[in-house]
């Protein structure tokens, strides 16, 4: 039922929202059609399709197959290839299911590949089936005191349960989130709202909290916040707030440059952290509220 | 709406009915040599770049020598192009499309061609001759799409005076490479299955190669089609279409085989000796859910020789077996002739996007090494008696979440990698990064093409230029990037000892081929295709493109 419903609220949600889109990928070629006879469409495929076919046309358990992938599907016009396998039904080359003849007139035939098609006009890029209903999903499956253990062993010397994470478990009640923050290291949202995480910070905003220091020759030192570094160049902001550029292989001579990164124990971390730890230490995290 | 939709079949019709026309025209005209004859293709890679590696081995290995690590440090500009999509003016145009599609920018991510001095650029739906010594447009050819998904571009191929091409919306369309205007163009995969084109056609003889992608759960297929006329030679289908089929057995059913994937949207190598046109497949669909398609999923991520005569597959070796994080093995394989074991072998060699290194006998498949070239990789739990990574379950996509390297991405991709004969090194880009994949959608039916998962990345660990022994697998040097967040857009080495790549930070970089020395750069932005060379008028030029613009290097 609940996928019944995920599939029926994204076919009434989508003529709105799709109107305005543009045509950016594949299956949305055709346009949304008309919704009034993928409505009629939808009532028909109810009562002589879902049973087989499932309520989101992914397939059912009666052994019919996807209709969202059914290269028949997607290649029929206004009926012309759908028509035919329902009025004569269909007996698999390969076995499996044997589809019953239906005998609908034209026009069902046509409000039947209206609402098929509706529904294929609603999939998401690269192929990814409709938005259906949030699924609860449990993410906290970590054992917390196997996480304590560990974030005292390997974590403690940089946070504190009292400190910085104190009462994590309720500033980021979002399991997925809680996790990627401490694993990548990126600073939580002030107040971040339940529900799907937000967009992944990007490497470029993370990378700003590194530091770095340019040794001249003579010995000058320069120190800051890193801007941007390749084989070439260097740039900070100083504390005063100041832009230095160096050229590495210039004048005056950049003796070295030395990179202070506070997730550098993160990155080290990445490369040894078991799934298991790192959903024991999420379950520890989220506990502490 | 009454616009007639034409098959296949009518569209060849036609394409046939249009060559019997202009074959008349030719046929008065006097004998001329061909722009480009077949014949040319087989030519180890020195003056023209006249197929989408320089050659047919896939090498990037240019014998021209005018530029060198001693006086690499004088290359400078010889010009700079921005390639321009504007339509107003003398534009030669093609298509089913009503020309109401989007026009974008120009995407220099692909080869450009180069015969007798002058350059044939693609980017979706267009295409420029060039005049490749000030940069100079020539003619402009546009494609009035009927949509799809404009992602990239790879390039062209030139069979005598034809210059052909993929079209976005699935047509191969023939041009004349003299005048930019159309010859003709078949219809190669259909758009309402949701396929989109992008390969850069491969010319064999009288033989044109064409792949195609699709991200929602649809075969994949190689094509050959003839190259004067668009008719179709045959089709040889990644994954099994029939009972009875090979590789059935690698999955649950029929029915899963027919939606499993295995796109073929990266030009392959050829080898005239065997007539082995050696090529590699995408990731297995549903791409993120493997629970609908348990088994290894052939021929997905599968490196294949196809016998250029029959379209039949000669040989197969899987690099990689089930995967799970769309992670295709589509990366232009590269043909050696070496040594192993003191013994002279005709080889074959690729860096897979999942993190391994292979070398396999090019002649019967026959499995020689694998290695790891991503320094972080963590899906699979050690390596098959064939060589092959097993992949660990526990790191394909799980609801709490798991921790894999690499991310979608991949160690490498696309951007082609380069192989120095005189050094015996294969040069790749190495990039590690690391995300946290959890499942969305745990239906036991699976997701449909690259859905049911979602994704946090993390970060790099590192990026870094890599140069493999292609014996062993062993790396002989690595330069890791500072701060490079992408792979560089591909690899060119030459006989002088040269390597040319972005470096990920927006510099192209030239560096010796021996070490990873850095001898030249100059920051143009980031490098968005594989460094070409070439000479004209007996000067060597170095060609790059950035996004819309091309710049051609050389020494005065």
């Amino acid at each position: 039922m609940r996928v019944f419903l995920a599939a029926l609220l994204a076919v009434l949600s989508l003529p709105i929202d799709a109107a305005q889109a543009p045509p950016a990928y594949p299956a949305q070629q055709r346009g949304p059609g008309d919704p009034v006879l993928a409505a009629r469409g939808l009532t028909l495929y109810t009562s002589f399709c879902r049973a087989c076919h499932g309520a989101d046309m992914r397939g059912g358990d009666m052994g019919g197959p996807n209709l969202l992938r059914s290269q028949l599907v997607l290649g029929d016009k206004n009926g012309d290839a759908i028509g035919p396998v329902v009025r004569a039904g269909r007996v698999p080359a390969a076995g499996g299911t044997v589809m019953p003849p239906m005998p609908l007139p034209d026009d069902d035939v046509r409000a039947l590949a209206e609402y098929m098609h509706s529904v294929v006009f609603t999939a998401q890029p690269q192929g990814a089936p409709p938005p259906s209903a949030a699924v609860a999903l449990n993410l906290l499956v970590g054992n917390a005191r196997a996480g304590e253990r560990y974030f005292k062993a390997e974590c403690a010397s940089c946070h504190s349960t009292t400190g910085d994470l104190a009462g994590i478990g309720s500033r980021v009640p979002n399991i997925e989130q809680l996790q990627n923050n401490w694993v990548s290291g990126r600073r939580p949202a002030a107040a971040a709202p339940p529900g799907p995480p937000g967009p992944a910070v990007s490497a470029q905003t993370a990378r700003s909290t590194v530091r770095v220091t340019v040794t001249l020759a003579g010995g000058e030192q320069v120190t800051g916040r890193l801007v941007r570094m390749d084989e070439f160049t260097v740039s900070l902001t100083t504390d005063a707030g100041d832009y230095r550029s160096f050229t590495r292989r210039g004048t005056p001579r950049v003796e070295a440059v030395r990179v202070d990164d506070p997730l550098a124990g993160h990155r080290a971390l990445w490369t040894k952290l078991s799934n298991k730890t790192m959903h024991d230490v999420t379950a520890y995290l989220a506990g502490l509220k | 709406m009454k616009r007639a939709r034409m098959s296949l079949v009518q569209l060849i019709g036609t394409g046939l009915a249009l060559i019997t026309l202009t074959s008349a025209t030719l046929a008065q005209a006097p004998a001329a040599a061909p722009v480009l004859a077949p014949e040319a293709l087989k030519q180890p890679l020195a003056g023209d770049w006249t197929s989408y590696s320089g050659d047919y081995t896939g090498q990037r290995y240019s014998r021209l020598t005018q530029v060198t690590p001693a006086n690499v440090k004088n290359l400078t500009l010889a010009w700079a192009t921005r390639i321009s999509t504007d339509l107003r003016g003398d534009v030669a145009t093609g298509g089913e499309g009503k020309g109401d599609f989007p026009v974008g920018q120009a995407a220099m991510r692909g080869t450009v061609l180069e015969v007798n001095g002058i350059l044939y650029a693609t980017s979706p739906d267009h295409v420029w001759a060039i005049d490749g010594r000030d940069g100079r447009e020539l003619w402009h050819f546009f494609w009035k799409s009927r949509g799809s998904l404009h992602i990239g571009n790879r390039g062209a191929a030139i069979w005598n005076n034809s210059l052909l091409f993929e079209t976005p919306d699935n047509y191969l369309v023939s041009i004349d490479v003299r005048t930019g205007k159309e010859n003709w163009h078949v219809e190669i995969a259909d758009l309402d299955q949701q396929y989109f084109s992008t390969m850069a056609p491969i010319v064999v003889g009288d033989q044109v190669l064409v792949g195609t992608g699709n991200d929602l759960d649809a075969p994949g297929f190689l094509q050959s089609f003839d190259a004067r006329t668009g008719k179709r030679n045959w089709i040889h289908y990644t994954v099994p279409m029939n009972p009875g089929d090979p590789g059935l057995d690698t999955w649950p059913s029929l029915d899963a085989a027919r939606h499993g994937g295995g796109q073929v949207w990266v030009p392959g190598v050829y080898d005239p000796e065997t007539n082995l046109y050696i090529f590699s497949t995408g990731n297995p669909t549903p791409g993120y859910t493997g629970i609908s398609r348990k088994g290894d999923n052939l021929f997905t991520c599968t490196l294949m020789a196809v016998n250029m005569s029959t379209g039949k597959m000669a040989w197969y070796y899987q690099t990689s077996p089930h995967d799970t994080h769309d992670w295709d093995s589509a990366q232009t394989p590269v043909l050696i002739d070496g040594v192993i074991d003191g013994k002279p072998r005709k080889l074959v060699s690729t860096a897979a996007r999942n993190g391994y290194f292979f070398t396999l006998d090019r002649v019967t498949g026959e499995h020689i090494v694998t290695a790891p070239f991503g320094k972080t990789i963590n899906w699979s739990k050690g390596l098959r008696k064939t060589g092959q990574p097993e992949p660990d379950p526990e790191k394909s996509a799980i609801v709490p979440g798991s921790l894999v390297s690499p991310m979608e991405a991949g160690v490498t991709n696309w951007p082609p990698p380069a192989f120095n004969p005189d050094l015996g090194l294969f040069y790749v880009a190495e990039s590690n990064s690391f995300n946290i994949l959890y499942l969305t959608d745990p239906d036991p039916r699976g997701s449909m093409g690259l859905g049911g998962k979602r994704w946090s990345i993390l970060g790099f660990e590192s990026n870094a230029l890599r140069a493999i022994d292609y014996r062993n697998g062993k790396a002989v040097w690595r330069r890791e990037w500072p701060q490079g967040a992408s792979m560089g857009g591909g690899l060119l080495t030459t006989a002088t000892g040269l390597l040319f790549s972005g470096d990920g930070s927006g510099n192209f970089v030239a560096l010796d081929a021996k070490n990873g020395d850095i001898l030249w750069h100059t920051r143009i932005g980031s490098i968005s295709n594989a460094p070409q060379t070439f000479e004209i008028d007996g000067r060597q030029h170095v060609l790059v493109g950035v996004g819309d613009m091309l710049y051609s290097f050389a020494i005065y």
